[in-house]
């Protein structure tokens, strides 16, 4: 079964008007109970809600606290390769964009590694762009045999593979992936994703269900806000991480809150995603889903990072480099996108421990 | 004031002064650890080997537990009876003794126990010399198995970890202490003193408690609450509270007219 027909099953639905419809006593009930089911999620994402941030917060810093106490981890990207065959109007590794590409040697991953690990860090998130012919199976596996010498916790961020794919990633060394959807909107998909591998809307949705298959302990799944309609998304991926929750129980299912910053192609979104509805779209998603991990990358800036963390968010990015070889002695490529908070390691470490909070970097071994 | 007898607690010959155990997750700073220690006046702590990192600079949770600690090292996240055995067999080969906590749990929705993958780890554990404390649902067939396998205690779930809900599973607790010739020790969904101390009133041996010390306001002083909580429920449970009734005794009785012992 598919994700795809768990949509399907609410095709007949105006979701839009839906979220619009509820009303103050809607978000109320939802804030009441324990588990929330879906009506209460479109409550907790509509106008009515976005009035009641307060009430919102109130009760998600509770969840948050009960569930994760004051425990954040830390993680880092490593950028291998940004070679990249699709055309995703919104992304600095865009085809059509002009510019060298570059892919490290295992070598140069080695001098990451090194560098990285200086920084104390355990968690490293490894990516890709989509270009299979250059950052071949065979490469990622030998990433992942560099990579496992320095780093207990190593989590995918690449393009869609297989279920056999992700069981020979496990292998070399992969604990768990992280995969968008970008826009569960299949038209604005199609729009976005003119051509390369990723226009396949639905090998990309069954993604991450293929990555449980497979074995991952730890899938992460999310929409990049601001591509579509940010309460459609924020509704669908809450689904989506609640659906493979409860098919793959013993997998840990994350969410990610990125919205659209400004990169090299100068995409622009209609709807730009202000802070005030990142705000709502966490408060939604951590109530709804109580016990899944929320990461909050330096696509945001240190003031809105540091006032989400008690909300709901339990995963942060440290001394982030987006571009190829942003780690080592080695020549840099050009960034994903723009990183808006540049504080090293250690500064996010002591902010976290100013605030109360303290910073987990080991969370887990392979055994 | 007449002396109270002396109430042994051990666990595999090893004699415990408090009965009340600690956990080290969900702290805002491991730092708080050695004064929630001395506040709560635990003698055992427990500690998830997987956040255990001894080439850490950047703090070793191991650094803040004091040494006059028990330790009681935990396999939390595993999710098969084998990830659990190699993670218990790492825990002594990193010098934290032979007392380990089994959990595996292989449901991230509501963190339950696998009885079956925990009774099996249990066995081979046991077996290969260590001190085995299982986490587990309070099932009394669960809890029989693994007396067979070997467990030195058996540690039935008030309410799922980090519910803060208390004693959801009271009855099926007091099954345990009934017919379980092990020391019954509560781990977690204990949220409130009074309800550690209400397990402690039924006849539990001991408690475990984590989340409602580590997110407290104040974790120091809610751990001392903690302490208190548990020696005062233990004092309840060996004073042999007074039958309880439903009405208050009619003051004349209605057989005194009968005369005798039966008035």
């Amino acid at each position: 079964m598919s994700f795809a027909e768990v949509m399907n099953a609410y095709a007949g639905l105006d979701i839009a008007k839906a979220i619009q419809g509820c009303q103050r006593q809607d978000v109320i009930r939802a804030l009441n109970k324990d588990r929330l089911r879906p009506e209460d999620l479109l409550a907790l994402l509509s106008p009515a809600a976005g009035n009641m941030l307060e009430d919102l917060a109130r009760r998600a810093a509770q969840v948050t606290l009960r569930q994760f106490g004051r425990a954040v981890q830390l993680f880092t990207p490593l950028y291998v390769s940004d070679f990249c065959v699709n055309r995703c109007l919104y992304c600095g590794f865009n085809a059509a964009q002009a510019g060298p590409r570059r892919q490290l040697s295992l070598d140069e991953v080695r001098a990451e590694a090194e560098a990285l690990a200086a920084t104390d860090l355990k968690q490293v998130l490894l990516l890709t762009g989509d270009a299979r012919h250059k950052a071949t199976l065979e490469y990622l596996e030998g990433c992942l045999g560099v990579l496992r010498g320095y780093f207990p916790s190593l989590i995918l961020e690449i393009y869609a593979l297989t279920t056999q794919e992700y069981v020979r990633l496990i292998a070399a060394g992969a604990e768990g992936l992280t995969i968008y959807q970008e826009t569960y909107d299949q038209d604005r998909y199609a729009r976005l994703h003119p051509s390369g591998p990723k226009r396949d809307y639905a090998f990309r949705l069954d993604a991450p269900e293929r990555g449980c298959a497979a074995g991952m302990r730890w899938v992460n799944v999310s929409a990049l806000y601001g591509l579509g309609d940010w309460r459609l998304d924020a509704f669908w991926t809450a689904m989506h991480a609640r659906w493979l929750q409860d098919r793959y129980p013993g997998t840990e299912i994350g969410l990610s809150l990125p919205r659209m910053r400004p990169h090299a192609g100068g995409w622009q979104p209609d709807e730009p995603v202000s802070d005030r509805v990142l705000t709502q779209i966490l408060l939604a998603q951590r109530l709804y889903l109580p016990r899944a991990g929320i990461t909050l990358s330096t696509r945001e800036s240190p003031t809105m990072r540091e006032n989400l963390l008690p909300l709901g968010v339990t995963r942060l990015s440290a001394g982030v480099s987006t571009s190829v070889g942003g780690h080592g002695a080695t020549k840099t490529g050009t960034p994903q996108f723009e990183v808006a908070d540049n504080r090293s390691v250690a500064e996010i470490a002591a902010m976290l421990r100013g605030r109360g909070f303290q910073p987990v970097f080991k969370d887990w071994q392979p055994f | 004031m007449r002396e109270i007898p002396e109430d042994l607690f051990e666990i595999r010959g090893k004699r415990l002064g408090s009965r009340l155990f600690l956990g080290t997750g969900k702290y805002g700073d491991d730092a708080l650890i050695p004064d929630v220690c001395a506040a709560s006046g635990a003698e055992v702590i427990t500690v998830a080997l997987r956040r255990v990192d001894p080439d850490a600079h950047t703090g070793n949770v191991m650094d803040h537990i004091p040494r006059t600690m028990r330790l009681l090292p935990n396999t939390s996240g595993a999710r098969t009876a084998n990830e659990a055995v190699r993670i218990a067999r790492l825990a002594r080969a990193m010098g934290c003794g032979d007392w380990i906590k089994i959990e595996v749990i292989a449901d991230n929705n509501y963190l339950l126990p696998d009885g079956y993958a925990t009774v099996r780890a249990t066995e081979t554990l046991a077996a290969e010399g260590f001190v085995v404390l299982p986490y587990v649902n309070a099932d009394l067939y669960v809890a029989r198995d693994l007396v067979s396998a070997g467990a030195a205690a058996v540690m039935p779930l008030g309410a799922p970890i980090g519910t803060n809900r208390g004693l959801q599973t009271r009855e099926m607790i007091r099954i345990l202490i009934e017919e379980i010739d092990l020391p019954i020790i509560v781990d977690a969904g204990l949220g409130l003193p009074s309800h550690a101390c209400e397990a402690m009133e039924m006849g539990a041996d001991a408690v475990l408690v984590n989340t409602a010390i580590a997110t407290a306001n104040d974790p120091v002083t809610m751990a001392r609450a903690f302490g208190e909580a548990v020696r005062a429920g233990r004092l309840g449970f060996l004073a042999g509270p007074g039958a309880q009734r439903m009405r208050a005794d009619a003051s004349s009785p209605l057989t005194g007219f009968l005369g005798g012992d039966g008035a």
